[in-house]
């Protein structure tokens, strides 16, 4: 008796236990692969290969905290980093809306999608990352160009995703809406939309990278402003350490938005079961 | 008075390689106000191909199907329809779930939700109504499927083998629920399903199919009074000779369907 009193809270313990334990081990396990690769990356850049080509962390790092406290040849790189991202997300909000209201409309109108079928297809088999140079000649140095580029890049990842996700609608959630009394805009908002969202979720994950890709090509491709500038004018320079160092920026914002997107999504597909919820991946 | 009739109403799918598949064909029955019809056949033979055609869902490829003494073109007016598998919104809570056919049908939002609870409560899931259909069970679903249609006050019930997914101690309990909601309603049912026991035990008039292509074989009335309890009724001699006579007549389809499903396979 008094000793199965005292067992159970000891197997709880345990098992919390092994659970914090396992997640210490993994993080120490990620930090731990971190840094034998910078440290590796440091000595080599030290003693063998040249850090003018390939540059090393110390250098990278010095060169994140000199663009942070004195600014770059361009001002300051919040202000840098503003330009590129405000590029990034009007691309991303106008690509993702334009997408997911085509692609929907599309996926719904069986005759219509077959007429578009070949001219999509062409249209996404253009490299459209060239598309970046012609739009500075049509729209100029300034914002318009940048946001452009990351609309076609955007509009054509969430597109196909929403056009597929209101095709694989369940026929007998439409039909049950169409005995219930559902009006065709109803059965479009209240079964279309919703069954897609996970669909849309998924390409919305890689289309914000897509926008980034899109503000910092398009900068590269001519701006007087924003971190693919400061890229462009590092390779002009030979900096290594600041083309890296720019790369690490891009990929923190970028993060930082995956982080955000997965809040909105969990918030939004609450009904799904859990073991559907994409939980640790993403953050 | 009669609110569904079937005339020589014939559907034909597009099949396989070109040649036309018929589901149903020549179909002939008629079912009046408040009447409980089952519609028993083997397994795909067409049974639910019917109840698209009253739905409207599917018009008939020749024949007339008639609601309320009018042709069906589009889904006609009090019909409500209980799915084989889920139709249940899994993104919607069980009282939004309910109120989904008001709300199409243009109540305000805190109106419907108002006349769900009513139902949601009848069908007793009153303490479920804030979950979402992916934490009910197999059982509790088929109560949200069956408020949802019934909210709408249908005349005119469409049920395509409702209860076939569930084991049977649930079937039975949702027999007698579906059962005790449906007196008083007055409205009229087609139930659809491969099960003899259960088309006997809810039904006035069974309809038996044959074989595919389904056509109506014969038709039998149910000499059993309601309110029925679903479980005793079964041991009774009423019943087992009614289950005798039909099982007769659908025994020889039913032989025909496994011959012709094991020389396709």
């Amino acid at each position: 008796m008094q000793a199965e009193m005292t067992v159970a809270p000891e197997q709880v313990r345990e098992i919390t236990g092994t659970r914090t334990h396992r997640r210490t081990r993994l993080w120490s396990v990620r930090f731990g692969l971190v840094v034998v690769w910078l440290a590796s990356w440091q000595y080599a850049a030290t003693h063998w290969i040249d850090p003018f080509f390939y540059s090393k962390p110390s250098a990278i790092g010095g060169r994140l905290v000199d663009w942070f406290t004195t600014g770059t040849a361009f001002g300051s790189i919040w202000k840098q980093l503003a330009v590129t991202l405000e590029e990034a997300v009007l691309g991303f909000l106008i690509g993702a809306v334009a997408g997911v209201v085509l692609g929907i409309l599309l996926g719904r109108a069986r005759f219509a999608a077959e007429v578009a079928a070949p001219f999509i297809k062409a249209a996404n088999a253009v490299p459209r990352i060239v598309l970046a140079s012609l739009f500075i000649i049509w729209f100029g140095l300034g914002l318009t160009s940048k946001v452009a580029t990351a609309v076609v890049l955007v509009f054509f990842a969430v597109f196909f995703n929403a056009f597929q996700g209101a095709r694989e609608v369940d026929r007998n959630l439409v039909n049950n809406a169409r005995i219930l009394g559902a009006s065709r805009t109803q059965v479009l908002t209240s079964i279309v939309v919703p069954s897609a969202t996970s669909w849309i979720f998924a390409s919305l994950h890689a289309a914000f990278g897509f926008a980034l890709i899109g503000a910092v090509v398009g900068e590269y491709a001519g701006a007087d402003k924003g971190m693919g500038l400061l890229i462009a004018n590092a390779q002009g320079t030979f900096d290594a350490a600041g083309i890296y160092a720019g790369m690490i920026i891009i990929t923190v914002v970028a993060l930082l938005a995956e982080w955000l997107l997965t809040l909105l999504e969990n918030r939004l597909l609450r009904w799904r079961p859990p073991a559907q919820t994409s939980g640790d991946n993403y953050a | 008075m009669t609110v569904i009739a079937l005339r020589n109403a014939t559907k034909r799918f597009p099949g396989t390689g070109g040649r036309p598949h018929t589901a149903v064909r020549d179909l002939t029955f008629e079912v009046a106000a408040g009447e409980f019809v089952a519609v028993v056949g083997p397994t795909g033979c067409g049974k639910s191909t019917t109840l698209s055609l009253v739905s409207g869902l599917e018009p008939p490829s020749s024949g007339e199907v008639e609601v309320d003494g009018t042709p069906v073109r589009g889904i006609p007016d009090g019909v409500g329809y209980m799915f084989q598998s889920d139709a249940v919104l899994p993104w919607r809570s069980v009282l939004d779930n309910v109120a989904a056919g008001p709300r199409y049908r243009g109540l305000a939002k805190a109106e419907a939700r108002q006349k769900a609870t009513v139902w949601v409560e009848r069908v007793g899931l009153a303490k479920f109504a804030g979950y979402y259909p992916h934490q009910l069970s197999g059982g509790m679903r088929k109560r949200v499927a069956l408020a949802q249609t019934l909210v709408n006050e249908p005349r005119i019930m469409l049920m395509d083998e409702p209860f076939s997914a569930l084991d049977v101690q649930t079937r039975q309990l949702m027999q007698d629920e579906l059962l005790r909601l449906w007196q008083g309603t007055g409205a009229a049912v087609v139930f659809v399903t491969h099960d003899l026991e259960e088309a006997i035990a809810l039904a006035d008039r069974v309809v038996v199919m044959t074989s595919s292509p389904a056509t109506v074989k014969a038709i039998f009335d149910v000499p059993l009074r309601r309110p029925r309890d679903v479980e005793e009724i079964r041991m009774t001699p009423e019943f087992t000779a009614a289950y005798r006579e039909i099982w007769a007549c659908l025994r020889d389809e039913v032989a025909r369907a496994r011959e012709e499903a094991s020389r396709a396979g």
